[in-house]
């Protein structure tokens, strides 16, 4: 029973964290309100909150708890929360728009077919459905730098595989229940692998160790396979940044 | 000559860890770090240092290894038979390892993880601030025999110094806090479940443990799915077998099994010391209580140097003694005058 009233509450986690639920389904208003409520969080800057990070509806704060109590970071928290209606919050600043040339189906993406006729599309229509407009990293998570991409049109509401893939590679495009996963590691996984590209989401010896951050957006860009091996060793795969403005 | 400790013979899991890596958990990077985090604290109290400094975790088994250089060492964790050039060394201690001299660490006699610290902490290059491998991350790795580890500056300081350490290895009981899904547990259940003698399965690692019991599973009410949230070391989890599983350093930053509670913080390295077979049980405690508890454990831990004291020679050290007897031909005297 889902009472949207309830909603944004505050819990705690932990003896040194609070967590903010705006939803307990995902949807484009509750994951913009997290995203731009943590931007908030951050700017305030409060003393004794250590560190605050989002899910895909939900932010989640750790502080100190020597240093500050509970209630008294509730309290400043239920303040913030009344300030404004975040579900209607404009989306953070300083967010990117990355387009990234991606290789779709073959060994590419072995279960294009698959989960295209799931969606009930042909193939060209799915690769064009999972390109045409830029998908926003809802949340990062699983993997380090690892994003959940969404929201991808109805068709692609498709349950997960029941069976694992045994290992998806680096780079890898996944789709499930309208989101893709670009994965940071190769992993098994239930998503269904479409796509590859040659991102490195995740290099820990770099200035910059992640890619991406949450509320960025990426595009994907259908390229062939003469062009994505000509992508060569670039650890951003060929992929362009610009800001949003 | 740069001084550093030779790794002559790996135990299969050796790494270097210290306090880990907060901050990236929007990036989706855990804090890592030790998994007994109050045994990095009780080795920088022994070596007269800041518990920033790394040392080398051991799981289940040492190894061997060479002074290059006077060092000191501390070691603390999991007590593992360890002994400096054939002759066996005292655990939560801190010892002399002179330049060329040979330190033997063996198998954990109980629980997990132990650890060697060394004067001046381990300086390998920090990597986002730290240098804790990260396994799960692909952030260093296991250190294997033939690597020399780079040691920081020390500041000098006594050794043959030693810690009373309450044993925190073979399991106990952990204490748990509410957390923002405990609700969808239960009243039964949550009984159930605080009332259960847990086995630490052999299935445990740096991203958790998962425990075993009897009976039927833990399941919550309902089968509505959970969205994923952002988890942290502590969490519980009760995957889909019904079984609960602890989350710990190297655990991912958002799940979505539903999580029953969350242990106490200073009642982590309980749950990393419980080899396989040993039992926990979980109580649940106020938040009040389970915060009046948290912050009297960090005050204990920087209460730490102060209980630091000169190590009292007992028959178990007999073989050290002996040792210093050979060496010097005579004990040296203040050990004498701190004899029981």
């Amino acid at each position: 029973m889902t009472h949207p009233s309830e909603f944004p509450l505050i819990a705690p986690a932990g003896i040194d964290g609070l967590v903010v639920r705006f939803s307990d389904a995902l949807s484009e208003p509750a994951n913009r309100a997290a995203l731009a409520f943590r931007a908030a969080v951050e700017r305030e800057g409060w003393d004794g909150v250590e560190e605050s990070a989002t899910a895909l509806t939900s932010v989640y704060l750790r502080f100190d708890p020597a240093a500050v109590v509970p209630a008294a970071v509730a309290e400043r928290l239920r303040l913030l929360l009344a300030a404004q209606d975040w579900y209607a919050a404009a989306l953070p600043e300083g967010r990117r728009r990355w387009r990234v040339p991606t290789l779709f189906g073959g060994d590419a993406g072995p279960q294009l077919e698959t989960a295209a006729a799931q969606a009930g599309l042909d193939r060209d229509t799915a690769i064009a459905t999972l390109t045409e407009r830029p998908l926003r990293v809802q949340t990062i998570g699983f993997a380090p730098g690892q994003p959940y991409l969404g929201e991808l049109p109805q068709a692609w509401d498709i349950p997960r595989q029941t069976d694992l893939t045994p290992r998806v590679p680096e780079g890898a495009v996944t789709v499930a229940i309208r989101q893709i996963v670009l994965f940071a590691i190769s992993s098994p996984t239930g998503w269904w692998h479409v796509g590859q590209t040659k991102l490195r989401l995740f290099r820990p010896e770099a200035e910059v160790p992640f890619l991406l951050r949450p509320g960025d957006e990426v595009q994907f860009d259908p390229v062939d396979a003469e062009r994505f091996a000509r992508l060569g060793d670039d650890p951003q795969g060929g992929a362009v940044s610009e800001m949003i403005r | 000559m740069s001084r550093s400790l030779q790794v002559v013979q790996a135990g299969p899991a050796l790494s270097v860890q210290d306090l880990g890596r907060p901050g990236s958990l929007s990036e989706g990077l855990s804090r890592g770090g030790a998994m007994d985090r109050l045994a990095l604290y009780e080795g920088s109290a022994l070596l007269e240092q800041g518990p920033g400094c790394a040392a080398l975790e051991m799981a289940a088994m040492g190894g061997r290894f060479r002074a290059r250089g006077d060092l000191r060492i501390a070691l603390t964790g999991a007590p593992m038979r360890a002994a400096i050039d054939g002759v066996r060394v005292a655990w939560n201690a801190s010892h002399a390892l002179p330049d060329g001299s040979e330190l033997e660490i063996g198998a954990a006699e109980a629980g997990v993880y132990g650890y060697l610290h060394l004067g001046g902490g381990i300086a390998t290059d920090p990597l986002m601030g730290s240098r804790s491998a990260h396994l799960t991350a692909g952030i260093g790795g296991m250190i294997a025999a033939g690597t020399d580890l780079a040691l920081g500056a020390d500041g000098g300081g006594s050794v043959d110094r030693m810690l009373d350490v309450a044993s925190r290895c073979g399991g106990g009981v952990l204490r748990v806090v509410a957390g923002p899904q405990t609700h969808r547990f239960a009243p039964e259940t949550i009984e159930r479940f605080t009332e259960t003698a847990f086995r630490r399965d052999a299935r445990g690692n740096r991203q958790g443990v998962r425990l075993d019991h009897e009976g039927a599973g833990f399941a919550p009410d309902g089968a509505r799915s959970i969205l994923s949230d952002v988890v942290v070391p502590g969490d519980i989890q009760v995957t889909g077998d019904g079984s609960p599983y602890v989350l710990m350093a190297e655990c991912q930053t958002t799940g979505g099994y539903p999580r029953i509670g969350t242990v106490l913080p200073c009642d982590l390295p309980l749950v990393a010391q419980a080899a396989p077979g040993d039992l926990l049980r979980f109580r649940f405690v106020s938040a009040e209580d389970g915060l009046a508890t948290e912050r009297a454990a960090r005050k204990a831990l920087s209460d730490l140097p102060a209980k630091v004291r000169a190590r009292l020679r007992d028959p178990a050290d007999l073989g050290d003694l002996l040792g210093h007897q050979l060496i010097s031909g005579v004990t040296a005297g203040r050990h004498e005058e701190e004899g029981p």
